[in-house]
Order: structure tokens, then C-alpha cells, then sequence
């Protein structure tokens, strides 16, 4: 059972992106990274800052960041801390979480709205990491 | 919290075109194709905004299944006239083609494929959109998305901004009355869809829900007479409203499998839209309702269907789906189409990854994976009921 958000946990997030092979072939073209930020709320005092390097269906590498500015990269994924929570709970999917305005997307659409299934394997993933919430 | 998204105004019935001498502006830009064109359509439209007093330009370059290419075209000839009214005049095409030319007549640098939900593109402050349907069916005069051709990749990309949605839909009954009986029914069964899919969606809510399910009685209870008498003005009105409403329900829940696998069917193999989205979806609802049988049944008994339980009330909507599609001349399956099993499976991977990957497929009420997806396909093809 790993804390989330920790960097433990996002190491086991990796190790299921590893693992998936629907994912994997779901994002085989893919190549770009992220950011995934879980901005403060009554549960969690300071943002904390994950980086996630996606790259042909595997995920090279993570860690934690101290902060946003720490590294620049192509995509910036990120919402309230109980926002995540429910992503993580299967409880909203991560497109809808963007329109309904709980998650907020900086980088291309364009590029991201081709892979619709990958995202959504991706939050698969994040559901089966054993998670103790704060 | 969730977000609807609605036209301002819908002007409806007899002489619904006579609301544009209303109009008030300097210069209309009519997007249409030659066919709508060559029937005398523009004119008469052109006529009645003159009388508003607005000068009047046509683009008539739009093509079945519009490219990028063609809003790249538009969006050029939109910034040389200046317009300060667009109006999609036509089939889903050529009000799809409008309103993404929209987007980038307000924004020169924006691509095609950059048309997003997310992104602020103040459309508003170069122009307004004037949809008038000439089919009844497609919905794009209701929805906030445009779906767009990627010729080179063969996709159809599904292109959602809540900005690009109608100020002024206008659906008057004189212009479907021409359609041929194919057309009649190529378009309403994809308005059905439209209404089948809204309702179920994973993203339903009340108000599409209401749209949706008076769409679905309307259209089964006017399509076999308006397909029958092509002068049943009644029916057709009536077939035409309905497709609007389907348009505003799924516009505002969206669409599933059915359409995922018809937008993929119709890039690689040509087909026109309504009959592939119709096609699959009888085998939509045999797969969804391991998930949503209740709501399947809901339509069921809408539409006057007896049953004693839901399984029994689902089976007898496949059934009546598939007995409206032949009453209508509309093909069950795949190879009904006049696909060979050859160039099928040359094809199948590419119809089951475009598929797959459709934001459609995840509003589904049962999502299916990639091998259900090939399951679909193969079971589409053959006209087999959807055992799993």
C-alpha cells in the first residue's frame, strides 16, 4: 500500500504502465511528457509535482519534483488533490474531468484528443496501485 | 457540475425562412455544395437576406465527408468578404464545414485539428452562425462539434468547441421535401442514433434524456410514412424537427459504439454516414445492454413495446430496429453493403484501431475493448447477434 501522493506511489504507477499491454499498444506512437500536479485543497497543504516520461507505450521514468518549475515539459495534467482522488476511484474519467472543469490540460488538444484510449488505460493503471488516500 | 450547451434561437415550420429578412448585419457568407446549390436553395436564401439588407457571398466547394483542406479553403475565402454571418446551408457537411471555417476565420493561426473544448476562440467577435438544415438527420445544426475528414490519415476527427453551436437554427419543412426516400432514411436513422446513443450515454442527463426519447418516438412512428409518401409534408416536418432535437440531446450527452464504428466504416470504405451509424446499431444495443438494460427498455416501452421483464423489452427494440431498417431498404450488415470479405479484412485492423481510439467508444454505456471491438466488426460484417 503505497500514500498517495508520494513518490513510492508513482513509482508503483510506472511499474503498472509497465505492465499493461493495452496500454501499450493503445499509446505505441505516443512520445511526449507530463506533468501530473495535485494542486492544494482542505486535504493537502502544498502541491506536489510528479513527472511522467510517456514514450512509445512505456513509461521511461518518474519522480517527484519539488516544484512545477523544476522541469518543462510538453504536457501539464493538473487539479485539486480530491479531484485526483476521484480519477484515481474510477469515480471521472480523465477527459470528462477536463470539461467539467476539475482538471485543467495545458499543451496540444489536437495531439491528445487521438488518444483518447491511452488516457484512459492510463488512469487504469492508476486504479490498480494498491492507494492510501491522505 | 455539468456543462449544457444549447442554440439560442430555433425557428420552425411552415415559412421558418422568412425569419431571415430579420436579420441584421452587413455581409453573409453561405456555405454549401454544388448539388444544394444547383436546386435553387442559395438563391432563394440569398434573396431573403438581401432583403435584410446584407450582401451576400456563397462558398459551394464543401464535399461528402469534408476534408481539412476544404475548411482551410473556406476559412481563406471568409477572411477576403469579411462576412459578419456565416450560414451552413445543406447536409452535416457543409454546416460541419461552416462551423469549423468559424474557428479559423477568428483565428488564422489555429489548425483544423486544434479545434478543442478547452481553449477560448472568440468566435463571436467576427461573426455569428446561421444553421438551415436541407436533410433531417445529421444534427450538425444543433451540436457544438464539427466532424472533419484527416484525408491523409483516414480519420474522422470529432472536433468539440461549445463556442462553434448555432445562434440561429432555422428548420423550415420546404426544404427536406425534396429528399429521395434513400436520403429520407440514410438521414433519419441517423438521427435515431443520435437519440439511441444520447439516451444511454455515460453521459446522459435530464435534459438530454427528454430530447432524445420524444426524438426516438417521433422518428419511429413518421419514418415509414415519409419513406413510403414523399409528399407526406406532415411526416417529413415532423422527421425534420426530430433530427434537431436528436442533434441537441446527443450534442449535450454524446454518442457511443455505433457511431465510433460507423466514423471508422465511412472513412476507409466511403459509406455514406447515416447508413454505417444505423448499421451497427442493433449490434450497439445487444452489446450495451449487459449495461444499460434498463434504459434500452425505457425505449422499449417509449416506443409501445410490451414486455414482461427488460431482457424481454431489449430484444424486442433489436427486433424493431432491424424490422424499421428493412422496411426502409436500409442493409443489416457489412457484407449487405457490398464490402467483399476481402477487402474487409485487409481493412480490419485499421477499422478496429480508428474504432477504438474514437472519443465515442468511451461514452459508451458498456466500453469495449480492443478484441470486443474486432468482435463488433466481425460479427457487423456477418449479420450474427452479439453473444458476448
Amino acid at each position: 500500500m503505497a500514500k498517495f501522493p508520494s513518490e513510492e506511489w508513482i513509482k508503483l504507477f510506472k511499474d503498472e504502465v509497465n505492465k499493461n499491454e493495452a496500454y501499450a499498444d493503445a499509446a505505441k506512437d505516443w512520445e511526449g511528457d507530463f506533468l501530473f500536479i495535485a494542486t492544494s485543497d482542505d486535504k493537502l497543504d502544498k502541491e506536489v509535482v510528479f513527472w511522467v516520461d510517456l514514450w512509445h507505450g512505456k513509461c521511461r521514468e518518474v519522480a517527484q519534483l519539488p516544484s512545477r518549475e523544476a522541469k518543462k515539459t510538453e504536457f501539464v495534467y493538473e487539479g485539486p488533490y480530491g479531484n485526483w482522488v476521484k480519477l484515481i476511484n474510477g469515480e471521472i474519467g480523465p477527459i470528462r474531468g477536463l470539461l467539467t472543469r476539475k482538471f485543467k490540460l495545458t499543451g496540444s488538444m489536437a495531439k491528445i484528443m487521438k488518444y483518447t484510449r491511452a488516457a484512459s488505460e492510463l488512469v487504469g493503471c492508476a486504479s490498480k496501485v494498491p492507494t492510501e488516500f491522505l | 457540475m455539468w456543462e449544457l450547451t444549447f442554440p439560442r434561437t430555433v425557428v420552425t415550420g411552415e415559412g421558418a425562412l422568412e425569419y431571415l429578412k430579420e436579420v441584421e448585419g452587413k455581409r453573409a457568407l453561405i456555405v454549401t455544395d454544388k448539388v444544394i446549390h444547383k436546386l435553387g436553395f442559395v438563391e432563394k436564401i440569398a434573396s431573403y437576406l438581401e432583403k435584410a439588407g446584407l450582401e451576400v457571398k456563397v462558398f459551394d466547394e464543401v464535399e461528402p465527408e469534408p476534408s481539412v483542406e476544404t475548411v482551410v479553403k473556406g476559412a481563406e475565402f471568409a477572411r477576403k468578404c469579411g462576412p459578419d454571418w456565416l450560414i451552413g446551408l445543406g447536409g452535416g457537411s457543409c454546416m460541419d464545414v461552416a462551423k469549423a471555417m468559424w474557428v479559423l476565420y477568428a483565428n488564422p493561426d489555429v489548425e483544423v485539428a486544434e479545434i478543442n473544448p478547452f481553449t477560448k476562440f472568440g468566435v463571436r467577435e467576427k461573426a455569428r452562425l446561421i444553421c438551415i438544415p436541407t436533410t433531417s438527420g445529421t444534427g450538425a445544426d444543433a451540436t457544438w462539434a464539427a466532424i472533419i475528414t484527416d484525408v491523409k490519415e483516414e480519420r474522422k476527427m470529432e472536433l468539440p468547441s461549445r463556442e462553434i453551436v448555432s445562434d440561429i437554427i432555422i428548420l423550415d419543412p420546404e426544404l427536406p421535401k425534396s429528399m429521395p426516400p434513400s436520403l429520407v432514411a440514410d438521414s433519419a436513422l441517423d438521427a435515431l442514433t443520435h437519440a439511441i446513443e444520447a439516451y444511454v450515454s455515460q453521459w446522459r442527463n435530464d435534459f438530454s434524456d427528454a430530447l432524445a426519447i420524444n426524438a426516438i418516438q417521433i422518428i419511429f412512428k413518421y419514418l415509414p410514412r415519409a419513406y413510403r409518401n414523399p409528399d407526406d409534408k406532415e411526416a417529413k416536418e415532423k422527421i425534420h424537427n426530430a433530427a434537431t432535437m436528436a442533434g441537441i440531446a446527443f450534442g449535450n450527452s454524446q454518442v457511443g459504439i455505433a457511431h465510433a464504428m460507423g466514423h471508422s466504416l465511412g472513412a476507409i470504405f466511403k459509406v455514406p454516414h447515416g447508413r454505417t451509424v444505423d448499421l451497427f446499431l442493433s449490434y450497439s444495443i445487444e452489446y450495451g445492454a449487459r449495461e444499460a438494460m434498463g434504459r434500452y427498455a425505457d425505449i422499449a416501452r417509449a416506443i409501445g413495446v410490451e414486455a414482461e421483464t427488460d431482457e424481454e423489452a431489449v430484444e424486442k427494440l433489436v427486433g424493431t430496429v432491424r424490422r424499421l431498417d428493412r422496411k426502409v431498404g436500409e442493409p443489416a450488415s457489412i457484407k449487405e453493403l457490398g464490402i467483399s470479405r476481402e477487402d474487409f479484412e485487409k481493412r480490419l485492423d485499421d477499422l478496429v484501431t480508428r474504432a477504438a481510439n474514437s472519443s465515442c467508444t468511451f461514452m459508451n454505456p458498456r466500453v469495449p475493448d480492443v478484441e470486443d471491438t474486432r468482435k463488433l466488426f466481425l460479427y457487423a460484417f456477418e449479420g450474427k447477434k452479439v453473444d458476448f
